[in-house]
């Protein structure tokens, strides 16, 4: 972090270790389909929440901004992208001109959100982004009249996959003796879009512009004093955040063919938010542990559930979509109550919480 | 005077909260290469003048001119822009960033790098990002606290966090340093390493406004001091007089210092 030599031993474990993760993440999408294409699916989910926590983590974790809106860039890209490349208008553009275009929509609503907000703090900023988050969803729901553009609550479907040349994702196919489905195409565009978020979040902590949001976060008046741009910065963070949405609510929609407002409320937000402060806030390994777990656990209940119960009782007895919300809202007052850092906090975090709790 | 000597002028600067008169139309100048002092009693006005003139408070009368321009004084990142730099009395620094990397905001000023530039890492952003390290080492060697470089900056002593608040304001490359209170809560040997440290600074080409209530130690740095009293400035001359001035001993020294 600050440039001090590392022993030798130490970066040979570090390599180890990036061997080891490069395994593991080349050999998931082949035993998640062990299982069948659906958990590879529910992988996919999973790198694409890694990609928002990440996101999110710019305005939560570094500058200090509380966002509970931060789903309303996910939908302006998915809206964006389902726009441009589906039926609905007869537009069918390549993903390589809707992704950006769709990550400098959501970044201009990024800045909107962003401008009015510049002077407020913590549970008042909370609120009104949370409100923002839910005029987008409104507006999606009812653009479609007198003017339909958005077809409202029933979304848009038959939506592009992504495509290059001829090769699209959306379809099984080979090369080099090794079969991918389309799921798991879509996987290695997510690792290799999650690599690029995680190198962003890394290369930004140590830069003048990341020392500018810490600054923020840590003190404003003394950020002032030191000459930092308040405004500017804090819209910058906002900007930034939002772009990472914007991309990855383009990638959301291509995958699934099919959006409609329903997948931008609140909750999402709210389990964004969760993965960030769950993980630990602004340590990035905890923000993707956090992801990973928040999109991991339910699914697995989800399916573990239903043939367990029906193996001990012989029938359903709770909905497994209510014990998945009772499961997790547990989860997060356990984690809060003995963790208060996160699950993986950076080790100052650590050290300050022993402090004050010793 | 010529206008070459002068760094700061406060022409009958005006701030009022509510019914109180902060600052009741107060004049006066710093020279160049000077340290210029300014004290009075509890609740005289002091912060609020250094408030008003970083840009933190808008005064509502009067106005300054720093180095011959006349200051647009809306915004206290534009006030570190001409070269006014300040430490805070109630001490104001990033807590859970290390000492260095607090020198190194303040080097956000007179550096460029963007976004992009921190993404991609191009020789031009990493020559700028090892320069904005080395010079934060150099201040804080400057400022004697080197060896906490790496510790976070809220585990410092409360000395080693006055220090590390002007490293920081250093760090702007200012033309006028305001220190509040720098010796508020150190003990005598601190204090008198924090009277070098200010000469040091001062030598070093750097003007510097001091507010202080450790009277030894202002009349012993400062070459002029300003007393200010309910918000007016009742008294501006070297130390040998200010202390004998029948106003100021009534208003603030109450007698106690001949
Ligand atoms: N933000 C504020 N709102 C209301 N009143 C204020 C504010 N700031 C300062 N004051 C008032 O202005 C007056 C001057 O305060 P100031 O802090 O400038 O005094 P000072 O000379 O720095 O005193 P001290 O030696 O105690 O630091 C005081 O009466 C104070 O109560
Ligand atoms: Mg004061």
């Amino acid at each position: 972090m600050n440039g001090r030599a590392r022993p030798s031993s130490s970066r040979q474990r570090h390599w180890l270790g990036f061997l080891l993760l490069g395994v593991v993440l080349l050999a998931v999408p082949f035993v998640a389909a062990l299982g069948g294409q659906a958990w590879v699916r529910i992988a996919n989910f999973a790198i694409l929440y890694v990609f928002l926590a990440l996101g999110l983590n710019i305005v939560v974790g570094y500058a200090g901004l509380l966002d509970l809106g931060y789903v309303a860039f996910y939908a302006v890209g998915a809206y964006a992208y389902a726009l441009l490349a589906s039926p609905h208008f007869g537009i069918h553009l390549p993903f390589w001109v809707i992704l950006p275009l769709g990550a400098g929509l959501a970044c201009i609503f990024g800045v909107l959100l962003g401008a009015p907000t510049l002077k407020l703090r913590g549970d008042y900023l909370a609120i009104v982004t949370l409100g923002f988050g839910e005029i987008v969803r409104i507006f999606m729901n009812n653009l479609n009249a007198p003017v339909n553009i958005t077809n409202g609550a029933q979304g848009i479907t038959l939506i592009d996959p992504i495509r290059i040349g001829d090769f699209s994702f959306a379809q099984t196919s080979s090369f080099l003796g090794v079969t991918l489905s389309g799921p798991q195409k879509y996987y290695f565009l997510l690792v290799a879009l999650a690599l690029l978020v995680i190198m962003v979040n890394i290369r930004l902590q140590d830069s003048r512009i990341g020392r500018a949001w810490q600054a923020i976060r840590e003190d404003e008046i003394a950020a002032k004093a030191c000459g930092i741009n308040t405004r500017n910065i804090k819209l910058l963070a906002f900007a930034m955040g939002a772009s990472f949405g914007g991309i990855a609510g383009g990638v959301f929609s291509a995958m699934q063919g099919f959006v409609s407002p329903e997948s931008f409320s609140l909750m999402e937000s709210i389990t964004i938010l969760a993965m960030v402060v769950l993980g630990g806030m602004g340590h990035i390994p905890g923000v993707i542990l956090g992801a990973i777990l928040l999109t991991g656990l339910p699914e697995a209940l989800r399916y573990g559930i239903e043939p367990l119960q029906r193996a001990l009782f012989g029938r359903m007895i709770v909905d497994p979509e209510s014990l998945r919300m009772l499961v997790f809202g547990l989860a997060l007052v356990l984690v809060m109550r003995f963790r208060p850092a996160g699950l993986w906090p950076s080790s100052q975090r650590r050290r300050e919480l022993a402090e004050s709790a010793g | 005077m010529s206008e070459q000597q002068l760094l700061l002028e406060a022409h009958a600067v005006a701030k009022h909260f509510g019914g109180v008169k902060a600052l009741h139309d107060v004049s006066l100048t710093i020279r160049r290469g000077e340290i210029y002092g300014l004290i009075g009693p509890n609740g005289a006005g002091k912060t609020t003048f250094f408030n008003c003139l970083t840009g933190l408070y808008r005064n509502e009368g009067g106005h300054f001119i720093f180095d011959g321009v006349r200051l647009q004084a809306d915004a206290p990142h534009k006030a570190a822009a001409v070269g006014i730099a300040r430490t805070f009395q109630n001490i104001r620094l990033f807590g859970n960033m290390t000492a260095l990397e607090n020198v190194m905001v303040g080097r956000h000023l007179r550096t460029r790098a963007g976004v992009v530039g921190a993404i991609i890492r191009n020789p031009a952003t990493r020559a700028e990002e090892a320069g904005i390290a080395r010079r934060a080492e150099e201040l804080l060697h400057y400022v004697g606290i080197h060896a906490r470089a790496h510790d976070y900056a809220k585990h410092l002593s409360y000395g080693d966090q006055r220090r590390l608040e002007i490293a920081r304001a250093l760090a702007t490359e200012p033309k006028l340093l305001a220190l509040d209170e720098p010796a508020a809560g150190m003990n005598g040997t601190e204090t008198e390493a924090l009277r070098v440290l200010v000469e040091g600074i001062c030598r070093d080409g750097v003007t510097v406004l001091l507010i202080e209530h450790d009277v030894k130690l202002v009349m012993g740095l400062c070459g002029r001091v300003a007393v200010l009293d309910y918000g007016e400035k009742i008294c501006e001359d070297v130390p040998a007089v200010v202390q004998k001035d029948a106003r100021v001993v009534e208003a603030y020294l109450g007698g106690s210092v001949a």
